[in-house]
């Protein structure tokens, strides 16, 4: 009797053990495969650590808890504690230690549970890592990784929200990535932890649980993304936007908005601050010449303002219109939900200022 | 022991219970015969978060102590005993009556005792005291509570690894300590270790009346002090070391007077630290790697940077190591294993730290040896480093130099306490003062500090006392904040060179004449070396760009292109002492 009942528990227990194996049996059919941002960083990170001995893993919270945003799970258990180091609450001191480490041929990935707490390395990370190849005459490279979520998450006010980018791109010595898709993430990823300079990655922390679909070629480990190369999401002919990380999302549905309108954008995905394509920029601008630039970031000497000067420098006669910079709000970021909403920018920001720059609506400065 | 096993009333207990409870159990605080562990009141410990709080008895008490609160508690018990069984003597009652009376007064006798074991929260190592504790305390997982929260389960106290601890502490006997009084110390297992209790409120003293003494050899006129003396400097080594030190002391005279003569722009001298730089650097091998701060020119130069590209460094010409991008000063050398040097203070601790780890992994016969002076040490980059080393096991020796004096920042103004050697202890670090002008003891000091580092995988601290006779560096006047006549104490009567050469000349190794030519000679190396640098060309244009990257980067190659394209349309622009 109890063995019939026993039965009848695990055979419902299987029943809803099966389904998910279903589900995924029913995609390899259709041949798309969906993979997290998360999933893409640790399946990057744990590829590279199996390649190479030298590469591991430093942060805080990121063996025994999985890391904070469980971007480094199961890596403790597969690499043990020498290649997985939890340390003590100091991010210069662990910022140190690791371009210590990497002027000695090892190769970090700092791990700073968001980049706002990087300005406590910072000092470490630009006068070291990025200068040192300079300052010692290229006897000392430092082949390091600072990882981390950047700008802002939801609802988690002023000094947990600021996007470093621009703060590292102005660095001579330094190259920052900013991928957006799984894709983005895990070939960058690999671009950077292979390469010998130091490279700052910013992630985001809203797009690590978000799913994308990945090719059998991005899922390969030895698939990389080059450095310094931008990515054209969406082709277009009267309108070039250029975003980057999550604002990439917003600028693609912001086109199926403006599409319906009648203006076709060209989606650019950065992918690199540092060096900027802005060959890719410049071309794209010739294409459609209108540009708009979304960023998170704070607007004075921000991405938009770099992307912008370089286009007036190299495509000013192919302009039709000024350049619109879309950023987030000139003040530290509010919590209150509303009010953090209106700080940074959303998908009718980045149409409405499509529409202005195509003239199919007053310009701003008429408005005033 | 008192208590043991032979008190005549223990089998009729649970033989255990009592007796681990009773000798290592709460006997009454020391402060007073009555005092009971504070019934009533509840301690915050008992929330177990960490889920590893022990049982625990928590105090110790002196034996009278504890006859008396016995009696006086089972005194009652004992007369009830003595009442009945004289009764039954004395009435005859048959003996199987008194068997039953016998057994109710046991029986008493043990409620009475477990009763006693609650109140006093008693640890109990078996399922009776858990039973009792559990059901009393509540989860049985704190010491001080008698609010009783009687949703125990019972065997929740076999859930967690430091009661297993606890009960090994409260079964084992053989403990090392033999006075019933150490046995009552009672310890409770916080996350990070046992920590015994006092009811003395001690606060430690921010320093100690004496301060760390200072490790010396050579008296302060080059007298050796112990009679036996350490043999580890014979007459090669000594005289080295002699040399090496003439060295520096004319290597800085002279580029010091050279910077102010306005052929290049700035420099540091060592003055007064030539033992500490010379020293330490003889008792480390060329596989060590160095991370200094800035006033460890020294170092360098034992290691083999010769006089010549010292010159070059400083002017900065093409020959130079460092192809002209580096201000005085920042030099390195990675064949010599010397880290290029950063001007933030303190930023070389951490990453030290990190060469030491990754060092760690290669299992080589070498350590890491880093040098910082006092006044870096209320950096953050300081006190991050020292745990983390103590954390990770790095083999890292971290000298400071504590010479007095931050620019115009004296140690008074720096930090309190008895400077740094006492912070070692602090992060769980060794640490030893030395006398900084006493080149033996350095050399000493530094080696064996080199030895436990990478024998045994440890930070070692080594505090060197010292002054700094020069200034700063060449933009700073120190007699606007100090006195000559402190500046001229130290260099004259305090010289590490006079001191040490005064050792190798009574030992027969060394004598005046030899002397006078050293100084001669290495006067006009230096010269030379100056002149001959300053005529070398400047860097070609080329090295302005290369090393920002790997590899040059295509707006680099952009920028020299046009750069160069404007030079060639305007020649009369350029400056004529920069090749192309």
């Amino acid at each position: 009797m109890l063995g019939v009942i026993r039965q009848k528990v695990i055979g419902a227990k299987d029943v809803m053990r099966l389904r998910p194996v279903v589900s995924s049996m029913r995609h390899y059919s259709s041949g798309t495969k969906e993979m997290t941002v998360r999933d893409a960083l640790n399946s990057a990170l744990d590829e590279e650590m199996a390649a190479d001995p030298n590469v591991f893993v430093m942060g805080e919270e990121v063996g025994e808890y999985q890391g904070a945003y469980k971007i480094t799970k199961g890596l403790l258990d597969k690499y043990g504690p020498e290649r997985v180091v939890d340390t003590p609450i100091t991010e210069a001191g662990f910022a140190g230690i690791g371009v210590g480490s990497a002027y000695h041929g090892l190769k970090p990935v700092i791990e700073f549970m968001t980049f706002n707490f990087s300005m406590q390395a910072i000092d470490h990370i630009i006068n070291s890592a990025a200068k040192s190849n300079y300052m010692s005459a290229g006897q000392i490279n430092v082949p390091i990784v600072f990882r981390g979520p950047n700008g802002p998450a939801a609802g988690v006010g002023a000094q947990h929200s600021q996007c470093y980018g621009a703060w590292y791109g102005s660095v001579p010595g330094l190259k920052v990535l900013v991928p957006y898709s799984s894709e983005d993430a895990r070939g960058l990823l690999k671009a950077a932890i292979r390469d010998p300079d130091p490279v700052v990655f910013l992630e985001n922390e809203l797009l690590y649980g978000e799913s994308f679909p990945i090719s059998d070629e991005a899922l390969d480990s030895s698939f990389c993304l080059p450095i310094g190369k931008a990515k054209i999401e969406r082709e277009g002919k009267d309108i070039t936007i250029t975003a980057f990380s999550k604002m990439v999302g917003y600028a693609l549905k912001a086109a199926e908005i403006l599409e319906k309108d009648g203006i076709s954008a060209e989606i650019i995905n950065l992918r690199s601050i540092r060096p900027l394509d802005r060959a890719t920029i410049n071309a794209s601008v010739r294409k459609t010449n209108r540009l708009v630039t979304v960023e998170e970031g704070f607007p004075q000497h921000g991405i938009g303002a770099e992307i912008c000067a370089s286009v007036v420098e190299d495509s000013f006669g192919y302009l039709d219109a000024p350049v619109e910079r879309i950023a987030g709000a000139d003040v530290p970021t509010p919590y209150a939900a509303n009010l953090e909403r209106m700080a940074f920018p959303q998908i009718e920001d980045i149409v409405r200022a499509a529409k202005r720059v195509c003239y199919r609506s007053v310009p701003l400065a008429a408005t005033a | 022991m008192g208590f043991g096993k032979d008190f005549w009333w223990s089998p009729f207990l649970d033989f255990d219970s009592f007796v681990s409870g009773w000798v290592w159990g709460d006997h009454g605080s020391k402060t007073g015969p009555d005092r009971r562990p504070s019934e009533g009141k509840t301690i915050d410990r008992d929330r177990t978060e960490y889920g590893r709080s022990g049982l625990g008895p928590v105090r110790s008490g002196p034996i009278r102590q504890d006859f008396g609160k016995f009696f006086r508690f089972f005194g009652k018990q004992l007369g009830v005993i003595a009442f009945h069984s004289t009764k039954s003597i004395l009435s005859n009652i048959k003996v199987r009556h008194n068997l039953y009376i016998f057994t109710l007064i046991f029986l008493l006798l043990k409620v009475n005792m477990s009763i006693w074991l609650i109140r006093s929260r008693r640890n109990c190592g078996n399922l009776l005291k858990t039973l009792i504790c559990n059901s009393a305390t509540g989860n049985g997982r704190y010491e001080y509570s008698i609010s009783c929260n009687p949703s125990a389960s019972l065997f929740m106290a076999r859930r967690y690894k430091s009661m297993e601890a606890e009960k090994e502490l409260f079964s084992s006997k053989d403990d090392g300590k033999t006075s019933f009084e150490e046995n009552h110390v009672h310890r409770l297992e916080y996350p990070g270790g046992k920590i015994a209790f006092t009811s003395e409120m001690n606060f430690l003293p921010g320093s100690s009346e004496e301060r760390v003494k200072c490790y010396r050899l050579l008296d302060q006129d080059g007298y050796p002090i112990l009679s036996n003396m350490p043999e580890h400097v014979g007459k090669e080594l000594a005289l080295k070391i002699y040399v090496n030190m003439v060295t520096l002391q004319t290597m800085d005279t002279l580029f010091y007077e050279a910077q102010r003569q306005g052929r290049f722009s700035f420099y540091m001298s060592s003055f007064g630290e030539e033992a500490i730089n010379i020293a330490s650097a003889a008792s480390l091998s060329p596989d060590d790697h160095i991370l200094a701060q800035y006033r460890e020119q020294g170092v360098l130069l034992w290691r083999g940077f010769t006089l010549q590209e010292f010159a070059n460094h400083f002017m900065g010409n093409k020959i130079g190591h460092g192809k002209g991008r580096n201000m005085p000063i920042h030099y390195g050398s990675k064949k010599l294993k010397y880290f290029t040097i950063s001007a933030p203070l303190a930023t070389q601790l951490p990453q030290a730290v990190g060469v030491a780890y990754s060092l760690k992994n290669d299992k080589k016969d070498a350590c890491v040896v880093t040098y910082f002076g006092e006044g870096s040490t209320s950096e953050g980059d300081f006190h991050a480093s020292m745990n983390f080393s103590a954390v990770l096991d790095a083999p890292i020796v971290f000298i400071c130099r504590n010479n007095g004096w931050a620019i115009s920042t004296p140690v008074t103004d720096q930090f309190r306490g008895d400077g740094i050697v006492v912070k070692g202890q602090a992060y769980g670090i060794q640490s030893i003062r030395v006398d900084g002008n006493d080149v033996l003891a350095v050399y000493n000091a530094v080696r064996s500090a080199r030895e436990i580092a990478i024998k045994e995988q440890r930070p070692i601290l080594i505090e060197a006392m010292t002054y700094r006779v020069g200034h700063h560096s060449t933009s700073d006047d120190s007699t606007k904040y100090r006195t000559k006549d402190e500046i001229n104490h130290w260099r004259t009567v305090h010289s590490p060179i006079t001191r040490f050469r005064k050792w190798i000349e009574r030992n027969g190794w060394w004598t005046q004449n030899e002397d006078s030519e050293l100084h001669i000679d290495v006067h006009k190396q230096v010269k030379n070396a100056i002149d001959e640098a300053e005529r070398e060309e400047k860097p070609a244009l080329k090295d302005m760009f290369t090393d920002v990257y790997e590899e040059l980067p295509s707006n680099l190659i952009e920028q020299e292109r046009s750069l160069r394209e404007m030079i060639h349309r305007h020649p009369k622009e350029f400056p004529t002492n920069v090749p192309l």
